[in-house]
């Protein structure tokens, strides 16, 4: 609604100033430029004029939204059917993944990040007062949905996106249950997984940073 | 630091190898010389093409056979004037003696530093932009890629290139960088680090593309729509998710860079750009957009890309690079040779907007003066400062700071650890310089 209002105002102001563009930097007044916020096809030169359209390309097919939009939110509403369990991932992992992560997932060869590890110097996420401390998925992660989006859409790093959802389940469950998170016992599926919750999920605060003299 | 040591899970390879090669750097006398030859061949006249055969120049740039005659032989230089030159070529190439060069770290998944000491003016090279990337560099076509964008939208859309190049273009000046820039110096400061290695995870570009608004209008954002991911064609298929808002402010998609199509590494053919952010969340290769209600809370925004703060927190969605300055010259490894007169100077930005104020100290922080801001000051652009020393031979810390239009001062280290604690991860812009020997040689200093 906002923006409509403002798409009133350019087509009235460059009516008034005899073209759109002029229009354009007279609202936008002092040095600061116009932001796209104004910039629309009416601000355009030989445009189409303010509130219309280009109305390029072309619908999506089924095929390629189901391909592409695989994405898991934090909830998890998006999660797939299928399901694993611990042990299952345990093998995948020791197959798949350790070469890369390290036995156990406490961490392999550089770059290649620690998935496992709930050492107790580095609970009570004192990360910020103890550089040498590790960050894993037990001691830092949120959400338990972030591994199965990721694991899903980036591992294994050589072959990604070439898991199975109930491979990409076994795989969240093992690496939960290693972080002491799930029991050893555990099968994981969609509704199963919305219900973990991280131990560390309320650490995680907005961005107070606002510009102005205070260093935050 | 040593990178195989990095305590975060992310375990970045940001932490670079020390020097590049800089060898033109260390042999002005050579670049005089060469100088001297090319100031010459304007005096004979601009028709007149002078060039020294490429054989016949070794890597430091002195002759190895044929040498012309010496120009203080020849005052005018009219012998070597008047060599045939070498014809003109499909792509441009530098001169045999300059050797800008980044340094790679990591094998697929890695990063590389533009050499910032060995840069003038503003704008970043297009080979010499900074790089990192979380699953190495795609492959794409851009005549079969698409852009998907749907969610809560009027109307879900998919968008060939072209169709992109096709809609109005806008062209404006943005720096990235990347939020680790600065980590090795912050956590380590070294004395033989160099300004690439203290600074060189931004660059500073002239972007060309399609305002995010314009797309926003065409597929019918719907007001409930508060965040987006973008999605990248990358082998990690790389998420993050980003305000509505910034969309409609001064987001882009991008698709050419410096006047030509962008760099495979910087994106091709695609890249959203979000100036003045993190440089991780202008996601390059972009091929999918989705509208939502919340922050999808992906790996790039959960694991990593947070920055831990005292008190057992972690700040989240933490975007904006805020205001940062670095003198690029002198930096080490230079040795300056002469006393007198030379310019300090470097870059200045800030995320927030324009950078209003850079100050020069040459005495570790003592005094501050008013350093020149070259040009009109750009905002979430590099600015280029100087200020006129004069050297005497004797030590000096010299450093920089910057202050952006919000009236936010570049702070230092040891105010950047009081307010976020020794273990913070990320936004490292504290103040640092050189530290100038008797001798003349320069050594990084960055523990203000």
């Amino acid at each position: 609604m906002r923006r409509d209002l403002i798409t009133v105002v350019l087509l009235l102001a460059g009516t008034a100033c005899g073209g759109a563009g002029s229009g354009t930097s007279a609202s936008a007044g002092s040095t600061v430029p116009a932001t796209f916020e104004r910039y629309d096809a009416g601000a355009v030169a030989g445009g189409p004029g303010a509130g219309t359209r280009y109305a390029f390309g072309r619908q999506p097919s089924d095929s390629l939204l189901g391909a592409w939009d695989t994405d898991v939110g934090k909830n998890g509403a998006e999660l797939p059917p299928g399901k694993g369990s611990v042990a299952q991932g345990a093998t995948l992992y020791a197959a798949s993944c350790a070469s890369c992560h390290g036995v156990g997932g406490v961490g392999g060869v550089s770059p290649n990040p620690a998935l496992v590890g709930r050492d107790s110097s580095a609970e009570g996420f004192r990360f910020a007062d103890d550089p040498k401390l590790v960050k894993t998925i037990g001691n830092y992660w949120p959400y338990a949905t972030t591994i199965f989006d990721y694991v899903k859409r980036a591992m294994p790093h050589a072959n990604p996106g070439s898991l199975t959802n109930d491979e990409v389940y076994a795989l969240t469950a093992y690496l939960l249950s290693a972080n002491g998170i799930v029991p050893d016992s555990a099968t994981l599926d969609a509704a199963a997984l919305r219900e973990v919750k991280m131990p560390y999920r309320d650490r995680f605060v907005a961005d107070e940073r606002k510009g102005g003299a205070e260093v935050k | 630091m040593d990178p195989t040591a990095h305590p975060s899970v992310d375990a970045e390879p940001n932490d670079p190898p020390v020097v590049a090669p800089q060898e033109a750097r260390r042999a002005p006398e050579r670049v005089s010389r060469r100088t001297l030859l090319a100031g010459a061949a304007g005096a004979v006249g601009g028709a007149i093409v002078v060039s020294i055969p490429t054989a016949a120049i070794g890597q430091s740039g002195a002759p190895t056979a044929a040498p012309a005659p010496s120009p203080a032989a020849t005052p005018a230089g009219d012998a070597s004037a008047s060599l045939l030159g070498t014809p003109t070529t499909p792509q441009g190439a530098r001169a045999a003696a300059v050797n800008p060069s980044r340094v790679p770290v990591g094998q697929v998944t890695g990063s590389s530093r533009a050499p910032l000491g060995d840069l003038t003016g503003t704008i970043t090279p297009s080979d010499l932009h900074f790089e990192r990337h979380h699953a190495g560099v795609p492959a794409l076509d851009a005549s079969t890629h698409r852009l998907l964008i749907h969610g809560l939208v009027e109307r879900p859309t998919e968008f060939s290139v072209e169709e992109i190049r096709r809609l109005p273009q806008v062209t404006r000046t943005y720096f990235i960088e990347c939020s680790g820039n600065g980590r090795a110096p912050f956590k380590d400061p070294k004395p033989n680090l160099t300004a690439q290695a203290v600074a060189g995870m931004t660059s500073n570009t002239e972007w060309t593309g399609v305002p995010l608004a314009t797309l926003f209008r065409e597929v019918g954002v719907k007001d409930e729509a508060q965040w987006f991911l973008a999605e990248g064609a990358d082998a990690c298929r790389m998420t993050r998710s980003v305000p509505v808002a910034k969309g409609w402010e001064d987001a882009m998609i991008v698709w050419a860079q410096n006047g030509e199509p962008l760099r495979p590494a910087q994106g091709y053919p695609l890249r959203l750009l979000l100036p003045g952010w993190e440089g991780n969340i202008s996601m390059k290769w972009l091929r999918r957009l989705e509208l939502g209600t919340e922050p999808w809370m992906t790996r790039w925004e959960t694991s990593v890309y947070t920055d831990p703060l005292l008190g057992g927190k972690a700040r989240q969605f933490s975007f904006v690079q805020d205001a940062k300055s670095i003198i690029t010259s002198p930096s080490h490894p230079d040795v300056i040779n002469a006393r007198g007169w030379r310019p300090i100077s470097g870059l200045a930005w800030s995320g927030r907007g324009r950078i209003a104020r850079v100050e020069v100290s040459t005495d570790g922080g003592t005094t501050w003066h008013d350093a020149e801001l070259s040009g009109t000051p750009q905002p979430k652009a590099h600015v280029r400062f100087q200020y006129m020393w004069k050297w005497e031979g004797e030590e000096a810390t010299l450093l920089s700071r910057a202050t952006d239009e919000t009236g936010y001062v570049q702070p230092t280290r040891s105010q950047l650890i009081a307010v976020r604690g020794a273990g913070t991860d990320y936004h490292f812009n504290a103040i640092a310089g050189w530290r100038v020997q008797r001798d003349g040689a320069v050594f990084y200093h960055g523990t203000t």
